[in-house]
C-alpha cells in the first residue's frame, strides 16, 4: 500500500512488522520520531507483546539491548550522532558478544561545534566496531531494509550487530511516497527469532567471559569471519528480498554505466540528485558512472575491483574526515582497489555538518576532474576560504 | 589441530572446578573431630566452598576438600569452638 | 547442585563469593546473575573457566543495571519471568560511580530486578583506588597518606539513602560477616516486585591490609562500631535496624587494618579517626543503633 509518509514512519513502521520484542528509545535529533512513532504503536497496543523501554541514555539502551538479546530477544533501537558515539562502547561489546541487534543511526555530524545536521562523521566513527553497516538512499530503502537487517544479522553465519543508515534530515524528515509492507509478507520472509545460544536457566551459560591472550586473538578472528560471510549472507538475503517485494536494490554496490571512464563514488541519500547530475553529464558526452556503495561494512572490497578495473579517475565523496588523513569511505576503496586498477583517486570531503550540495556544486566537481582542473589526492569541497584567529 | 572456539566467548558452567586451587595457600585446616559439632559455620564462611560437613557413621564433622582450599583461615576463625586449627604445610617448614 | 563453582580466582579469604554463595543459594540458583566488570567478574568468568552455575552476562563496567533490565524486559515480554529472579552483582565503584547513571534509570523504570552491590570500599580490581563508597581516612593508591593528605578527604556517598529516594520497594544493607542476614534480606527482597537494591559490605585482603583469617572479624567490627549500620527500608520506611550492644570505638575497626594504619601516626590522622567515630555516632543516632539497657 503506497502511502506519503515520513522518513521516519517509514522505519518506524517496517520495525513494528518485524515484531521486536524489547525496544529501546531515547530521544536525539533528528531520530526522536522514530521511537516515538514506536511509542505511539506501543500506546495503541499495536506491538503484541513488546516491552518499549525509555532507557536514561543511549548509552542505557544499547546496554538494555544487549541485556534483551543475550536473553534471547528480538530487539530495535534508533540514534545518532553524540547518541551513537555514546553508544559505542557497548556496541564494541554487542558485536564481540555477537548479538544480532539492529539499530538505524539518523547520520548526523559530531560535535564541536554541536551540529544536528547531516554528515556521515557518527557512523564513521563505528567503523571498526565489527557492526555491519547499510546506508540507504531513500525512505522506502530504510523501510525495506529492516527486515533484511534481522534477516542478515540473525542468520547464524552471521550473528553480529546490524545498523541501517539513513541521513538525518535528508531523509527522516523527508515525506515520500512509501510502499508500505504487509505483516503476512514480512512473516513469511522474516521467521521469529530463533537465538543460537541464550540466557537460559535450562542450560546455564556465560556471556561476556574475558579472554586472555592465548585465546583472545582468535575470537576477533571469528568475527571477521563473520562479517566475510556476511557478504554472502546479504547478497542471497537482498535477492530473496527482490523477489519477495519486487524492489531489487542491487547488491553491495550499485552501478550506473559500468562501461565510463571517470567513477563518482558515494553513500546515502545524495546519490539520488548524483544519479541526475552523471546522467546530465553523460548527456553532455562525458564519459562519467556512478557507484553507489550500500554496504560499508563489510566493504565491498571484489565489487569495487571489478567496477573500477579499467576506470581512469574516480572521484569519492566522503560526508566524513579522518582529520590528519582523508575520508574514510576514500581510504576503503583505495586500499581495496590497490594493485587492481591504475585510476587516479580524487577523494573530496564534502556537505559536513548539513553543508548543501546541490546539483551544480556536484557537476563542478565532476567536471573539473574530467577537464583536469583538480589534481588526485584529498581536499574539502563546499567550505569558505577562512583565516583561523585566537579571540 | 583445529581447536573449539564458543562464539562469542560464551562458556559452559562452573568449569572453574577443573582448576584445582588447593595449592595457593601456605597453610591447611586441621579439623578437630572431637570438638566440631556439626554446626556448619564454616561451611557458610568458607569463600572456596571446601569445607563441609558430613556424617560418618554416627559423627558429624566438617571434612575439608584440599583441592580447592587456599588456607585463608576463614573457616578456623568463625568456628564457635575452636575445633579448626590452621598448620603450616611441611614444604614451607625451613 | 551448584551455583558458583570452588577453583574461582578470588583472594583468599575474600569475601566477596562469600556473599555470591549466599545470595545464589538464598534464591536456589534460580538466577539470571549480570555481572559489572570488576574483581568478581574477574575471579570467575574467564572463558573455559567459568565459575558460575546460573546464566550470567558480563557486558561492561558501568552497565549492569541496564543490561539486568534488558534481560529482565526480555524475560516478561517472552513469557519466562518465571524462570528466575534477574539479579546484579557489581562493585561499589560501578555501582556508586561509574554505573550510577545505569543504576538511577533501572532504578527510575522500577524494573523487577535484585542489585546486589558488594562493597569492598575502592577499585579492588585494578589495585585499590579511591571510589564513591571508600570511607574518609582510607589510604588508597590514587587517595595516599602523604606528607600533607591522611587519605581520602571526603566522605562515603549514602547509596543506601540514593537508592531509598528512587521510591523502589526494598532496598537494605548487609555484611559478609553475617551471612544469616544477608540470606534473610535476599528472601525478603525477591517478594517485593520492582527493584531492589542490597548493599553487602564485603572484606578486601589485598585492599584493607587484613589476614584472611581476620576478614569475618573485621567485617563484623564494621558493624559493631556503626560504621556500616546494617537496615532495611520497605517503600521508603526504615522497617530494621541490626541493634548493637555495647557499640565499640572505630579504632578497635580500624586498627587492625592497613589502609587506616597511618591515621594513628599521621599529623592529621586523629583528626580523621574523630570524623569517622562521628559518623559511627551519626549512624547510631540516625538508624537508632544502640541497644538501650534496661
Amino acid at each position: 500500500m503506497k502511502k506519503v509518509v515520513r522518513g521516519f514512519y517509514s522505519v518506524a513502521y517496517s520495525v513494528k512488522l518485524c515484531k521486536p520484542n524489547v525496544i529501546c528509545a531515547y530521544p536525539i535529533t533528528p531520530q526522536t520520531e522514530i521511537v516515538e512513532n514506536l511509542a505511539a504503536m506501543y500506546a495503541n497496543g499495536e506491538l503484541g507483546d513488546a516491552e518499549y523501554i525509555t532507557a536514561e541514555s543511549e548509552f542505557g539502551a544499547a546496554s538494555i539491548l544487549v541485556g534483551a538479546s543475550a536473553a534471547g530477544a528480538r530487539v530495535f533501537t534508533a540514534t545518532c550522532s553524540q547518541g551513537l558515539i555514546l553508544m559505542s562502547e557497548v556496541l564494541f561489546n554487542a558485536a564481540g558478544m555477537r548479538l544480532p541487534i539492529v539499530l538505524v543511526n539518523t547520520n548526523r555530524a559530531l560535535s564541536a561545534p554541536l551540529s544536528i545536521w547531516n554528515d556521515h562523521q557518527d557512523s564513521m566513527a563505528m567503523r571498526d566496531a565489527g557492526i555491519m553497516q547499510v546506508y540507504v538512499e531513500n525512505n522506502q530503502e530504510a523501510h525495506d531494509m529492516i527486515p533484511q537487517a534481522y534477516k542478515v544479522a540473525e542468520n547464524k553465519k552471521v550473528l553480529l550487530p546490524f545498523m541501517v543508515c539513513m541521513d538525518g534530515y535528508k531523509l527522516t524528515h523527508a515525506y515520500e511516497p512509501v510502499d508500505l509492507l504487509e505483516q503476512e509478507m514480512v512473516d513469511s520472509f522474516l521467521p521469529p527469532y530463533e537465538p543460537a545460544a541464550y540466557l537460559t536457566t535450562e542450560k546455564p551459560l556465560a556471556f561476556g567471559c574475558y579472554a586472555p591472550p592465548h585465546i583472545y586473538m582468535e575470537f576477533r578472528v571469528a568475527m571477521q569471519q563473520a562479517m566475510e560471510r556476511a557478504k554472502e549472507v546479504m547478497l542471497e538475503v537482498f535477492k530473496e528480498w527482490a523477489e519477495v517485494s519486487g524492489r531489487d536494490w542491487g547488491g553491495h554496490i550499485t552501478l550506473d554505466f559500468p562501461e565510463s571512464k571517470i567513477f563518482v563514488v558515494a553513500m546515502g541519500s545524495v546519490v539520488g540528485l548524483l544519479r541526475k547530475v552523471v546522467e546530465e553529464l553523460k548527456s553532455e558526452g562525458l564519459s562519467v558512472g556512478l557507484i553507489k556503495i550500500r554496504t560499508f561494512r563489510p566493504f565491498p572490497v571484489e565489487e569495487l575491483r571489478e567496477a573500477l578495473k579499467d576506470a581512469e579517475k574516480v572521484i569519492v565523496l566522503d560526508r566524513s574526515v579522518s582529520f590528519g588523513y582523508e575520508g574514510p569511505v576514500s581510504i576503503d576503496l583505495k586500499s581495496a582497489i590497490y594493485g587492481y586498477s591504475s585510476a587516479e583517486i580524487y577523494s573530496f570531503a564534502v556537505g559536513l555538518g548539513g553543508r548543501d550540495m546541490p546539483k551544480d556544486f556536484l557537476a563542478k566537481i565532476i567536471r573539473d576532474v574530467a577537464e583536469g582542473k583538480e589534481k588526485p589526492g584529498f581536499a574539502f569541497k563546499g567550505h569558505q576560504e577562512f583565516e583561523e584567529v585566537i579571540p | 589441530m583445529k581447536i573449539k572456539l564458543n562464539l562469542g566467548a560464551i562458556s559452559e558452567p562452573l568449569q572453574s572446578e577443573k582448576l584445582k586451587t588447593g595449592d595457593w595457600g601456605t597453610h591447611y585446616p586441621v579439623v578437630d573431630k572431637e570438638r566440631c559439632t556439626g554446626c556448619k559455620t564454616c561451611m557458610q564462611y568458607c569463600p572456596d566452598f571446601c569445607i563441609e560437613v558430613k556424617e560418618v557413621g554416627k559423627e558429624r564433622y566438617a571434612v575439608v576438600d584440599y583441592n580447592y582450599c587456599k588456607g585463608c583461615g576463614i573457616c578456623s576463625s568463625v568456628c564457635p569452638f575452636e575445633a579448626i586449627k590452621m598448620e603450616l604445610k611441611d614444604i614451607f617448614k625451613v | 547442585m551448584k551455583y558458583f563453582g570452588s577453583g574461582h580466582g578470588a583472594c583468599p579469604g575474600c569475601g566477596l563469593p562469600i556473599a555470591v554463595k549466599t545470595v545464589l543459594n538464598a534464591l536456589d540458583g534460580k538466577v539470571f546473575a549480570v555481572n559489572s566488570t570488576g574483581c568478581l567478574e574477574i575471579i570467575s568468568s574467564q572463558y573455559g573457566k567459568n565459575a558460575w552455575g546460573v546464566p550470567y552476562i558480563h557486558s561492561v563496567f558501568e552497565n549492569a543495571a541496564a543490561v539486568a533490565a534488558g534481560v529482565e524486559a526480555a524475560l516478561r515480554a517472552m513469557k519466562r519471568k518465571d524462570e528466575g529472579h534477574v539479579v546484579v552483582f557489581a562493585g561499589d565503584g560501578a555501582t556508586a560511580d561509574i554505573g550510577i547513571g545505569t543504576l538511577s534509570g533501572a532504578f527510575d523504570r522500577n524494573h523487577d530486578i535484585l542489585y546486589i552491590c558488594l562493597d569492598n570500599e575502592a577499585y579492588q580490581n585494578t589495585g585499590h583506588q579511591q571510589s564513591g563508597l571508600t570511607p574518609p581516612g582510607e589510604s588508597t593508591t590514587t587517595t595516599p597518606a602523604g606528607k600533607v593528605l591522611p587519605g581520602k578527604v571526603g566522605r562515603k556517598k549514602d547509596m543506601i539513602s540514593i537508592a531509598v529516594a528512587h521510591g523502589i520497594p526494598y532496598v537494605a544493607s548487609s555484611s559478609v560477616g553475617y551471612v544469616s542476614d544477608i540470606r534473610r534480606k535476599v528472601k525478603k527482597a525477591v517478594k517485593f516486585e520492582g527493584a531492589k537494591y542490597i548493599q553487602i559490605h564485603s572484606p578486601c585482603v589485598t585492599g584493607w591490609g587484613i589476614d584472611g583469617s581476620i576478614a569475618i572479624k573485621v567485617a563484623r567490627l564494621a558493624v559493631e562500631t556503626g560504621l556500616y549500620p546494617l537496615v532495611e527500608f520497605e517503600y521508603g520506611k526504615l522497617t530494621s535496624v541490626r541493634k548493637i550492644k555495647d557499640r565499640k570505638p572505630v579504632e578497635e575497626y580500624l586498627k587492625l587494618q592497613r589502609r587506616f594504619r597511618h591515621l594513628f601516626t599521621h599529623e592529621k590522622g586523629r583528626e580523621m579517626i574523630e570524623l569517622l567515630q562521628r559518623f559511627a555516632d551519626e549512624n547510631a543516632e540516625r538508624y537508632g543503633l544502640d541497644l538501650k539497657k534496661e
